[in-house]
């Protein structure tokens, strides 16, 4: 019997969430964004999901020096699937193989892997993606209910952008209003009645997951709050001064990737500070960076930068907001 | 703010911040009155079982011992008694097995199995009538240790400085470690001699306050500890304390129920607590009244792979392989032997180690409880960070002891750790922090004492 013992030291005990476990919990919250997503964009969302996926989960294969032990632990899928989550539906499906690609590469691989990387490898993909294909990338269709038939520049060939002949495109709901001062309807925002990325339509759903890992303790709920309240207090300032000229709070939390961000983006382990008060200097910082791009800034959207930025500043604020240590 | 109702207690209860929720693991034995340990045919009294100086052996080979006779006596200020836990004949005085795995020097005394094994009698001195010196030589040579686990001499911790005053007498009945349920038992089974002994080191601190900390899971102990208070009419505060680990540590006490931090560095008593174990004060009762001097303790002896868990009253010296068969023996499925709790507790390759003063449980677990996780990178999340009862960064720290960076883990207060282990049992990515902050300072206490060597 002696022989069986093994020595060790302690504790003995562990809680139950390990690293893979929280992956695939953020996987499993993740099923319902994508349902609404294909629910509303067909065949093509799916197609570009596995584009962006494939890309995410080759590359860490490829580039894993343990050669496919990383894939285990579900973060690679992650990446994918939150990078799916910000490409328009008609979007190239090499762009977006692309686009996973460089998230794992670039965005993660070349930091030293798992929870090395200071920026959201998601959303350095996204930023090539920005800034290597500004037209595919702005290129939004309608919901239209057509599920069956890709989009026509879905199927590009790489290095083409592919011309969206068949579709009826629009502006996001963001766009009309910074550039046509024309807000949509409150309630097509929530339930995703709206042009825009994959997971940027449906707010309702969003927020039940943001719950939903709120309550399973995966996301800190510190970060949603504070970008929240960061957005919705000055916004609500504005909208009081000049209801014609600003959008409303409700109109500025349901439109666009700021619920995405908040709840998925933003709250990356890896990506975000430490201590509870680093949570809120970071969340706050996202929110009034969102603000200011979106409503003086030359872009509609400003999600994505705000969280890279802030990502940028997490050891800055880790070192400033270190906890004073008990009898010190 | 949490009540009490959960529990049974219809009050607010104190605690600390941060800290983690371990499975409690209790009701496996803290239903089991404490039962005497039949007395076995040899027993193994390693000379240091305390922290400090070993004591320093008087009894020779084939020399007969009766039972509650001194046989090593403190070599030095911290160092205490060491007694016989039986009627019988000393064998050897040499090297035997103690329980961290090392030969030490130690006694080994063969029982007299016609012996009715009464205890000697011996006078003791009315605590009362003696002055504070007295008294606590009385305590050290009486062989009290801490019995909490870290077996620190008692009499050296009622020593208060002379430019300290005892404002708070805190005893400690948190016992917050999974699984155990000796101190448990002892408020229960040993309430009198618990206050009496409380009673009896007033008389010597004379503190303001006089404070029983227990965790609200143990509410039958508070109920009882009240009750026999106000029989006795000896005014203490039992104070009902959330279920979380580490409670039980005195700065957490400290914390949760004075609300004040004990400085880095320093003690309970320069925030004027004294704080100490209540089986260690029903001991002192026990020596004080009915001259038992410190053979015997109880220990815990559960978890999932012994037969049948219990709170055994054990002769120190008896070889843990005894106490366990006692219990019905090992199923087949033991994986790890513990000696303490599942948090900081050590891990033992044999049972043929005796029970010693510092003996809190015997643990015995199979894979149900203990499974060997793989590592993952670190991915920030935090948890580290926000279960560190005392605010260090973990996450930091371990990065750093990854590169042997030790000079950095010093300045992130590294040796402010007291190895509680919360930051390794919340860690998702199953990383050895507290294994590796051990390490870390032990290179730094090295690094120091070379420095202070030139």
């Amino acid at each position: 019997m002696s022989e069986r013992l093994s020595i060790s030291t302690s504790p003995f005990l562990h809680a139950p969430s390990t690293t893979p476990r929280i992956m695939w919990e953020v996987v499993f919250s993740l099923i319902p964004v994508f349902g609404a997503a294909f629910y509303y964009f067909g065949l093509s969302a799916v197609l570009v999901s596995l584009a962006a996926i494939a890309g995410c989960l080759i590359t860490e294969w490829w580039l894993d020096p343990r050669h496919g032990e990383a894939l285990k632990d579900g973060s690679a899928l992650i990446t994918g699937m939150l990078l799916a989550l910000c490409l328009p539906p008609g979007f190239p499906l090499w762009m977006a193989f692309l686009g996973g690609m460089v998230a794992i590469g670039l965005g993660k691989i070349i930091w030293g892997g798992l929870g090395q990387n200071i920026f959201n490898p998601a959303l350095v993909g996204r930023a090539f993606l920005q800034s290597a294909f500004p037209t595919a990338i702005t290129t939004w269709d309608l919901p239209d209910g057509r599920y069956l038939g890709p989009r026509g520049t879905n199927l590009a060939l790489p290095l083409w952008q592919g011309t969206p002949v068949d579709a009826v495109t629009t502006a996001t709901p963001l766009a009309k209003m910074k550039f046509d001062h024309d807000p949509t309807r409150l309630w097509d925002l929530l339930i995703g009645n709206t042009g825009g990325s994959l997971g940027e339509t449906c707010a309702l759903i969003l927020i039940l997951a943001g719950i939903y890992l709120i309550a399973r303790k995966i996301v800190n709920w510190r970060i949603p709050v504070a970008i929240l309240l960061a957005v919705v207090l000055p916004t609500l300032v504005l909208y009081l001064i000049d209801p014609q000229k600003y959008p409303s709070p409700a109109f500025m939390v349901l439109a666009g990737g700021l619920l995405l961000g908040a709840i998925y983006m933003a709250t990356d382990m890896v990506t975000s500070p430490l201590t509870s008060k680093g949570l809120w200097v970071f969340g706050i910082g996202i929110g009034i960076i969102v603000v200011l791009i979106r409503v003086w800034g030359g872009l509609p959207e400003g999600v994505m930068y705000a969280i890279l930025l802030m990502n940028a500043a997490t050891p800055l604020i880790n070192r400033a907001t270190r906890n004073r240590v008990y009898g010190h | 703010m949490i009540f009490g109702k959960k529990h049974g207690l219809n009050e607010r209860l104190l605690t600390f911040r941060h800290g983690v929720h371990p499975e409690e693991y209790k009701e496996l034995s803290d239903h089991c009155a404490i039962e005497r340990m039949p007395f076995v045919e040899m027993y193994t009294l390693p000379l240091s079982q305390h922290l400090g100086a070993p004591s320093r052996a008087i009894v020779r080979k084939g020399q007969e011992v009766r039972r509650g006779e001194l046989i090593a006596e403190p070599a030095s200020f911290v160092s205490v008694g060491l007694h016989s836990p039986v009627d019988g004949t000393v064998v050897s005085v040499g090297l035997v097995d103690q329980p961290n795995g090392q030969m030490a020097p130690g006694i080994r005394i063969k029982t007299d199995p016609y012996s009715p094994q009464r205890m000697a009698e011996t006078s003791i001195p009315d605590p009362e009538s003696i002055s504070v010196g007295d008294f606590l030589k009385a305590v050290q040579w009486a062989g009290i240790v801490g019995l909490g686990g870290a077996a620190f001499p008692a009499h050296v911790k009622f020593s208060i400085p002379k430019d300290k005053t005892c404002k708070y007498l805190m005893l400690n009945g948190c016992e917050c470690e999974p699984f155990l349920t000796a101190d448990h038992r002892v408020m229960l089974e040993y309430t009198r001699d618990l206050l009496d002994g409380t009673r009896i080191l007033q008389h010597f601190v004379q503190a303001e306050r006089i404070i029983i900390g227990v965790e609200a899971n143990k509410a039958d102990a508070v109920a009882a500890l009240r009750q026999t208070a106000v029989e006795m009419n000896f005014p203490v505060e039992v104070i009902p304390l959330q279920v979380k680990y580490p409670q039980g540590a005195e700065k957490m006490m400290i914390s949760a129920i004075l609300g004040e931090e004990v400085p880095s560095g320093k003690l309970p008593i320069d925030v004027g607590a004294l704080v100490t174990n209540v089986g260690t004060i029903a001991a002192l009762s026990q020596y004080f009244r009915q001259g038992k001097p410190l053979i015997e303790r109880v220990v815990t002896v559960t978890g999932t792979a012994v037969k049948r868990p219990a709170n055994v009253l054990v002769p120190i010296g008896t070889p843990m392989r005894e106490v366990v068969d006692y219990c019905g023996g090992l199923t087949s499925k033991t994986v790890r032997i513990l000696l303490g709790g599942p948090m900081m507790g050590v891990s033992q390759k044999t049972l043929d180690v005796p029970v010693v003063k510092g003996t809190s449980g015997i643990l015995l677990l199979t894979d149900r409880e203990v499974q060997d996780l793989d590592t993952y990178n670190c991915i920030r999340c935090g948890r580290c960070v926000d279960a560190c009862p005392i605010f260090l960064n973990p996450a930091r720290m371990g990065a750093m002891a990854k590169q042997k960076l030790w000079d950095e883990m010093e300045a992130l207060n590294v040796m402010d750790c007291f190895e509680c282990a919360s930051c390794s049992y919340v860690c998702p990515s199953a990383i050895p922090l507290v294994q590796s902050f051990r390490i870390g300072k032990s290179m730094i206490r090295e690094k120091k004492a070379r420095e202070a060597g030139k």
